[in-house]
């Protein structure tokens, strides 16, 4: 990867970072509140992101040849079978269980909330276990 | 029913923050034509001490070191707003330790399975329209949903 990607790589995760934070999706609290229909913000909050992020996907190819800084543009290889729809179902049932999904996991920490290193611990050692179990 | 009903704390934050998320999201795709999702990084780092061979697939070391760094991206994005707005605001998470082990750990293990998490199949794979995504995301919202609801049942937070 070229230089400026790396520096590109670390912008794009500190603005993730900042709009976790700011929308407070960093706070289990706000998370489970949605979840038992308390709050619906993190419709807004998915919403907005998926709103921005569709247009990237589907204007940036057609506007440029190539990534700024890269080769190619990626693809999110998303399959329709019984390991994508069964491994959400049991992530969903953890993301109920602590409030705490994977970016806003590592985003919290920045925000100082130290009790979340529980939930990248977790986190860790059940992708761990899925890998030891997993045949690729 | 009202904004005050759906939204009780307001929702400019909300919008806006998902607004920024995905910008994030956009500018890691039109810079280096990466997929900005979260779960892989749980993976991926693995690579670093586990001579096991699902760790050394390819797919998970090349990625490993600009997943890395996308994390401590999202950690210095959080501690931005952290240094200007909310240092102040004397929030501690307040659900048990048992809770955050738990969820942390199945989810962790279904999100690998998944291929994907709220940002990966949600953001990411909604924003290239995949309907496997879409159902994936339908999936885990229906699951945490009921489950959110039963750990009250059983006296969790």
């Amino acid at each position: 990867m070229k230089p400026m990607s790396w520096l590109m790589v670390l912008a794009s995760g500190a603005l993730f970072g900042f709009g976790l934070a700011l929308s407070t999706m960093i706070r289990p609290e706000v998370v489970l509140g949605f979840l038992r229909f308390d709050d619906f913000g993190l419709l807004l909050v998915l919403g907005g992101a998926v709103a921005v992020t569709l247009l990237a996907y589907r204007f940036g190819p057609k506007l440029l040849a190539r990534p700024l800084f890269g080769a190619a543009f990626g693809k999110h290889p998303s399959e329709l079978n019984a390991r994508t729809i069964g491994g959400a179902a049991i992530f969903g049932v953890g993301w109920g269980i602590s409030g705490v999904c994977p970016g806003p996991a590592l985003a919290g920490l920045g925000a100082g909330q130290w009790e979340l290193l529980v939930s990248v611990a977790g986190l860790l050692a059940g992708a761990w276990v899925q890998g030891r179990i997993s045949a690729r | 029913m009202n904004l005050d009903t759906l939204f009780p704390l307001g929702f400019a934050h909300y919008l806006a923050g998902g607004l920024i998320i995905g910008a994030g999201i956009s500018l890691l795709f039109l810079t280096t034509g990466l997929i900005g999702g979260t779960s892989t990084v749980f993976s991926s780092t693995w690579s670093f001490v586990s001579r096991h061979a699902f760790f050394q697939q390819a797919r998970l070391r090349d990625s490993r070191a600009w997943r890395l760094v996308y994390a401590a991206g999202l950690i210095l994005g959080a501690a931005a707003w952290w240094l200007m707005a909310g240092q102040d605001s004397g929030y501690r998470v307040s659900i048990p330790w048992g809770q955050l082990a738990l969820g942390g750990f199945i989810a962790g293990f279904g999100a690998r399975m998944s291929n994907g998490c709220t940002a990966g199949h949600g953001i990411c794979g909604i924003g290239s329209l995949q309907l496997p995504s879409l159902l994936a995301v339908v999936t885990f919202l229906a699951t945490a949903m009921i489950t959110a609801r039963l750990v009250l049942m059983v006296g969790g937070s």
